[in-house]
């Protein structure tokens, strides 16, 4: 008896150790965000001073300069805009698409499924070109809505992809079953596929969500006026001003609009990810 | 409660290949358990598929009713059918699957709830209600699976192997109960399955496949003693008829016919041979004897017997004896079509 119970102790202990471990690594730039927000520039700047405390006092200075002196608040409204719509167009367009590659066209499919895959391979680098001149050509310059249409060319092929793989899991007998039980192939897949892949169309949402937050050379060279960037480009552009980097107010930025996307990541993903098919078909 | 019929009903997935389900006439009775039975690969779970109308044809025609159901989508046919898999919604609890069907009709929840609880009480599931599939025995999502089949009253109950996933315990009384149930509601069931015990013991008729070909329609008994080919007489009964290949004709006679001299002699004419056994297996309530046919025309012909083991003394590996088949236990095939011909004689 003994030694079992020391075993489930070292067991408990080695298990805490690599939890204790991986929090402080993910956890740490947090803090850092955290403290360098509320640091004075002084504290900030003094190599004699420990890091990861405060030296001074808190201050909120890099908190007013963010919102009284940059447009941070307009930025964060347009990323969350084009944000949403990116994410309804993605949906819109890549749900049907998995399914219909996933079911419907038999052994195009897959192929057709990895054709699409590759097309996000090609570097955005390259498709930078031809994508500015259609840009121009539709009269999207230095708008919010270049990037609404830009983006869903990354976010469709690598989301359809991604659900076709959602799709083939979920066994054929449930869709047959449905349709036997009085439902159209279109009813079968509103009601049973969609509920089905909610944790595949979770993950394309927050995808979506979060490469529009952080593109960077789309929405750098389609937008040139500050009232429509992103907060991606905004706070990089506006809070480094040749080789002064306003440290407080960036970290303040990068705090503020990485807390709701790691608070959406945690209380989601989690708990559909798992048991979802489990039990359908034996 | 409606007739199924097939007319010349074929099935070929790739163009230039052989059919999975060729030129197949069938008729239900009303009320009738009729059951499928081939090996795998035989057509059986197609020729289901296609009743149910979630695989489309290449020709023929199929009924429900009497009436063409070709162009009609399986929610317009009015069946159920029972997977193999039981495909019960995992995201769904046990009572919301087996309302899944009244909801896609629209049937109001009162009377969903209602029918609900008259399918579970046939099923003795009603205290699983709020449960998950997943939480489920392999017991407990078969009877949900028919429950969700018969909760709306269908006119054809469909069944694509549905015991074959349970432990064989539980299979013998889920066969019994099934085939019990399904005489209780006295709806048409169509089953499938490859386990010749089963169709025997369910089926009112059993419809043998082979190669997406019927090979034989008939009442258990009819298939068992009258084979109308070798395939039915060799997949029906294990071990399998003995097919002795003898001039132009293959003679067949099944193991538990051909006993020893004494057991055998109940009147009528019998062939009698001499019969050296190279080798048994004792099974219990009986005794299987693999050997060889000493003189006569059957001289040197392998053969099997299938005797109760209480009749066993005496009949040891090496030992020769005289064994007897009833001359009206003896069928005859064709050698060339390999299908039943007339009796002739033996000796």
């Amino acid at each position: 008896m003994a030694p079992r119970r020391a075993r489930t102790w070292v067991a408990l202990i080695v298990t805490w150790i690599v939890r204790i471990v991986f929090a402080v690594i993910l956890g740490f730039p947090f803090y850092w965000m955290l403290i360098t927000t509320f640091k004075r520039t002084s504290d900030l700047y003094n190599l004699d001073n420990n890091p990861f405390i405060f030296n001074e006092r808190p201050t909120l200075e890099h908190l007013r300069l963010l919102f009284t002196e940059t447009l941070f608040l307009r930025w964060v409204g347009n990323t969350v805009f084009a944000g949403a719509v990116v994410v309804l167009i993605t949906l819109l367009l890549a749900v049907p698409a998995a399914y219909a590659l996933a079911r419907l066209t038999g052994g195009w499919g897959a192929q057709l499924g990895i054709g699409i895959f590759l097309t996000y391979l090609v570097p955005s680098t390259l498709l930078f070109i031809p994508l500015s001149r259609v840009i121009s050509l539709l009269g999207l310059q230095d708008s919010l809505w270049s990037v609404i249409v830009v983006y869903p060319s990354f976010t469709i092929p690598f989301s359809t992809w991604l659900l076709m793989g959602f799709f083939k899991s979920i066994p054929r007998d449930l869709e047959d079953a449905a349709m036997v039980d009085g439902l159209s192939r279109w009813g079968a897949f509103v009601k049973l596929m969609i509920p089905m892949s909610t944790s595949g169309i979770l993950t394309v949402v927050i995808f979506a969500f979060t490469l529009v937050t952080q593109e960077f050379v789309y929405a750098l060279t389609f937008i040139s006026t500050a009232a429509h960037s992103t907060v991606g480009v905004g706070v990089p552009t506006f809070l480094v001003r040749g080789d002064v980097f306003y440290w407080g107010s960036l970290m303040a930025a990068c705090l503020i609009t990485s807390l709701p996307i790691g608070v959406l990541y945690n209380t989601f993903l989690d708990r559909f990810i798992e048991g979802f098919t489990v039990g359908a078909v034996k | 409660m409606a007739v199924v019929e097939t007319r010349r009903l074929t099935k070929v997935f790739k163009r230039g290949n052989v059919g999975a389900v060729v030129n197949v006439d069938l008729e239900t009775r009303e009320g009738e358990f009729l059951v499928l039975l081939g090996p795998s690969g035989s057509g059986k779970t197609t020729l289901l598929r296609m009743i149910a109308g979630l695989e489309d044809p290449t020709s023929g025609e199929i009924l429900i009713g009497g009436k063409v159901v070709n162009d009609l989508s399986p929610r317009e046919r009015r069946i159920a059918m029972v997977f193999q898999s039981y495909a019960l919604y995992p995201h769904l609890t046990v009572f919301n699957n087996i309302v899944f069907p009244l909801k896609a009709q629209g049937v109001d929840r009162a009377q969903r709830q209602k029918q609900a609880e008259w399918a579970a009480s046939l099923l003795g599931i009603g205290h699983l209600f709020s449960r998950k599939p997943r939480e489920l025995s392999g017991g407990e999502r078969q009877r949900v699976a028919v429950a969700r089949a018969i909760v709306r009253e269908p006119s054809v109950f469909l069944l694509d192997e549905p015991l074959s996933n349970l432990d064989a315990k539980l299979r013998a009384s889920a066969r019994e109960e099934l085939e019990q149930f399904q005489k209780r509601i006295g709806t048409t069931a169509i089953y499938v399955t490859h386990d010749q015990v089963e169709a025997m013991a369910m089926g009112d008729r059993v419809v043998v496949m082979s190669q997406g070909a019927v090979r034989q329609i008939g009442t258990p008994a009819d298939v068992y003693d009258d084979p109308a080919d070798t395939f039915v007489a060799t997949f029906l009964g294990s071990p399998p008829m003995n097919l002795v290949p003898l001039a132009d004709v293959i003679v067949g006679f099944r193991p538990e016919h051909f006993l020893p001299a004494g057991v055998a002699e109940r009147g009528g004419a019998h062939l009698s041979y001499r019969f050296q056994i190279s080798h048994s297996e004792y099974l219990g309530a009986e005794l299987i004897l693999y050997g060889t046919i000493q003189g006569g025309a059957l001289h040197q012909k392998k053969v099997i017997s299938r005797i109760p083991s209480t009749h066993s003394a005496g009949l040891t590996d090496g030992s020769a004896h005289t064994f007897a088949v009833a001359e009206s236990d003896v069928k005859f095939f064709d050698k060339q079509t390999e299908k039943r011909t007339a009796p002739r004689s033996l000796s």
